[in-house]
């Protein structure tokens, strides 16, 4: 009995390293953006905490961190928007309208392939669209790449709560006359909701730390989005520590949030792709 | 039904009606609802890769904004033969894949097996476990470099307390810059393979894991015979699409190196984008981008079957 105490005390202290180590580096970037230079260049663990680099990013005159979370939010919650309707709208239909195996198979396993495939493929087509389109530079063009992007994940994540949905209803609805629209606008679509809630709120994170595509389709704050800046931060000459901590840690609190909310269907949506064990 | 109607021709068996039927008739929702997702398929991922099958045999430039194109055939081979960096990203990449599979399997299989064992802080863990998933892997760039940095980095400010005259420069240093983005790397990712693995061994039957012990079976001996065997399906396909997601890596790259110092950590994605964007070859980038997807998709292909026999074989 004893030693079982013992191992089990061994273990959630070994576990409680682990979550040291995840949450060490955010604690670090939070500690340093509440940082002044010259605490920076010490280096020491002791300082007094100032905002200042908040300040700085967000109404600076040299700074456009407040034009690109305007562009982050704008981008992230159009994205959540569309593929929230078009991917309930084509998971209902692929899940529960008897569609022949080979459409509904054929067409998850080609967006198993689009979600898999590494990004920088649909690069060099897209930046040509958006040049011909005249979009090139504006938060339209990050749009449309991250619509794409998150299409697979929003699509497979609502045919999981849907597949949940007993059918027995949807036929009592059709039988008391509802058209098939309306068996899921009024019926399905209520049931689902706080499947179809989390699938966005999970889209929306992945628009709003997607990178390659807001770096290649923009060119000036016009257009860019929160994670593009960070990276301008690095590569600049002087680095401007603090307020790159700052940013940084402004680009995280939407996943901070997320971890406090609905833990479950989150989970299910970060593996998609794998088996079910 | 379609046997009967197969045999017994029905009364408006013209095609037309029932075409109409089918577009606006009473089904018709099915058709409807999905149309928007095909229409995006269509546009924005089967285009791209027509186009890029188009740009691939072309040289494109802009000349005074306008788009100029000219066939070339397969001259982009010649342009490949004559790219030294394309080998050495090619070799970046696969030293970086196997490493990170491998060390990302190993420490997500030891946490979810120890996750699995907790009660009450099991919440507190899992939690915490997932945050690397979700922060900016921007963000995962400064918050490392900031670690990394040699300067005023932690790491260095811990060295040089601990009386080391010359402390590592980590992504500065060409021979050590691959294994600083590979520790990033295991940072962020090992999360991906706990969640996979967790749900694996959560589906091993609880009578297993109680008749091993009650037969007096230490921890080890249990996880050795019972959860490793039974989890081998599962572990195996967890590295295949850890392998094919790694194959992606780029953010953090992008922040902790951009590809340096030198080529030490040019990864394919990385190179892709500097003929993009610095040299701006779109012909070239374009013929590298469709090598990359014939190759990724033949890979997918292959998991997606092995991924189904496993299913079949877990029933």
């Amino acid at each position: 009995m004893k030693q079982a105490a013992l191992s089990k005390i061994a273990l959630n202290l070994s576990l409680l390293i682990v979550v040291f180590i995840i949450l060490f580096p955010v604690f670090y970037i939070v500690q340093t953006s509440l940082k002044s230079m010259a605490d920076v260049y010490s280096g020491s663990f002791f300082f007094t905490a100032k905002t200042a680099n908040y300040e700085e990013i967000f109404t600076g005159s040299r700074s456009n961190f407040a034009e690109l979370t305007r562009n982050s939010l704008i981008v992230s919650s159009s994205v959540a928007l569309i593929c929230g309707a078009i991917g309930s709208l084509a998971a209902y239909s692929l899940a529960r309208l008897n569609w022949r195996r080979w459409v509904a198979g054929g067409i998850i396993v080609w967006l198993l392939f689009i979600n898999m495939m590494p990004p920088i493929v649909f690069v060099t087509p897209y930046y040509l669209w958006a040049r011909a389109a005249g979009i090139y530079d504006t938060p339209a063009a990050v749009i449309m790449a991250h619509v794409v992007l998150n299409m697979p994940l929003a699509v497979i994540m609502m045919m999981n709560f849907f597949a949940e949905v007993p059918k027995e209803l949807e036929e009592a609805a059709v039988i008391d006359g509802c058209s098939q629209w309306q068996a899921f606008r009024m019926v399905i679509l209520p049931i689902v909701r706080p499947g179809l809630a989390a699938m966005a709120v999970l889209v929306f994170v992945f628009s709003w730390k997607e990178f390659l595509f807001s770096l290649s389709l923009t060119t000036t704050s016009a257009g860019r989005t929160i994670p593009v800046g960070i990276a301008n931060f690095v590569q600049e000459f002087n680095i401007r520590y603090g307020e790159m901590a700052a940013g940084s840690f402004v680009a995280m609190i939407p996943a901070l949030i997320l971890v406090l909310l609905a833990q479950r269907h989150i989970i299910k949506g970060l593996t998609v792709g794998a088996i079910k064990g | 039904m379609m046997q009967v109607s197969a045999i017994i021709p029905p009364p408006n068996s013209t095609g037309r009606p029932r075409q109409v039927d089918r577009l606006f008739g009473a089904g018709s929702f099915k058709l409807w609802a999905l149309l928007p997702l095909l229409v995006v398929l269509v546009i924005f991922t089967l285009l791209p890769i027509l186009q890029l099958l188009q740009m691939s045999v072309s040289e494109l430039e802009f000349v005074e904004g306008e788009l100029v194109s000219e066939f070339i055939g397969l001259g982009q081979l010649d342009n490949l033969a004559k790219d030294p960096i394309a080998g050495i990203a090619l070799k970046n990449t696969l030293v970086f894949v196997v490493a990170v599979v491998l060390i990302e399997t190993f420490t997500g299989f030891c946490l979810a097996v120890a996750i699995s064992r907790t009660k009450t802080l099991a919440i507190l863990y899992r939690s915490v476990v997932i945050i690397p998933l979700l922060i900016p892997p921007v963000a995962i760039g400064t918050m490392w470099s900031l670690m990394y940095d040699y300067n005023y980095g932690l790491f260095t400010t811990i060295l040089i307390e601990l009386g080391v005259q010359y402390p590592p420069l980590w992504t500065a240093d060409p021979d050590l810059a691959l294994i600083s983005v590979i520790i990033v790397d295991v940072w962020h990712w090992t999360s991906f393979m706990f969640l996979i693995m967790l749900a694996g061994i959560e589906s091993i039957p609880p009578p297993l894991l109680e008749a091993a012990r009650v037969d007096g079976a230490t921890e080890l001996r249990t996880i050795r015979y019972v959860i490793l065997p039974m989890m081998a399906p599962t572990i195996l396909v967890a590295m295949l699409l850890r392998t094919i997601l790694a194959f992606k890596v780029f953010d953090q790259i992008f922040v902790l190196t951009s590809g340096g110092p030198g080529t030490a950590t040019q990864v394919i994605s990385m190179h892709i984008y500097k003929v993009f964007s610095e040299q701006f070859r779109l012909g070239y980038a374009a013929f590298l981008s469709l090598m990359v997807a014939g190759f990724m998709f033949i890979f997918v292909a292959f998991y997606l079957w092995a991924s189904r026999v496993v299913r079949r074989r877990l029933g």
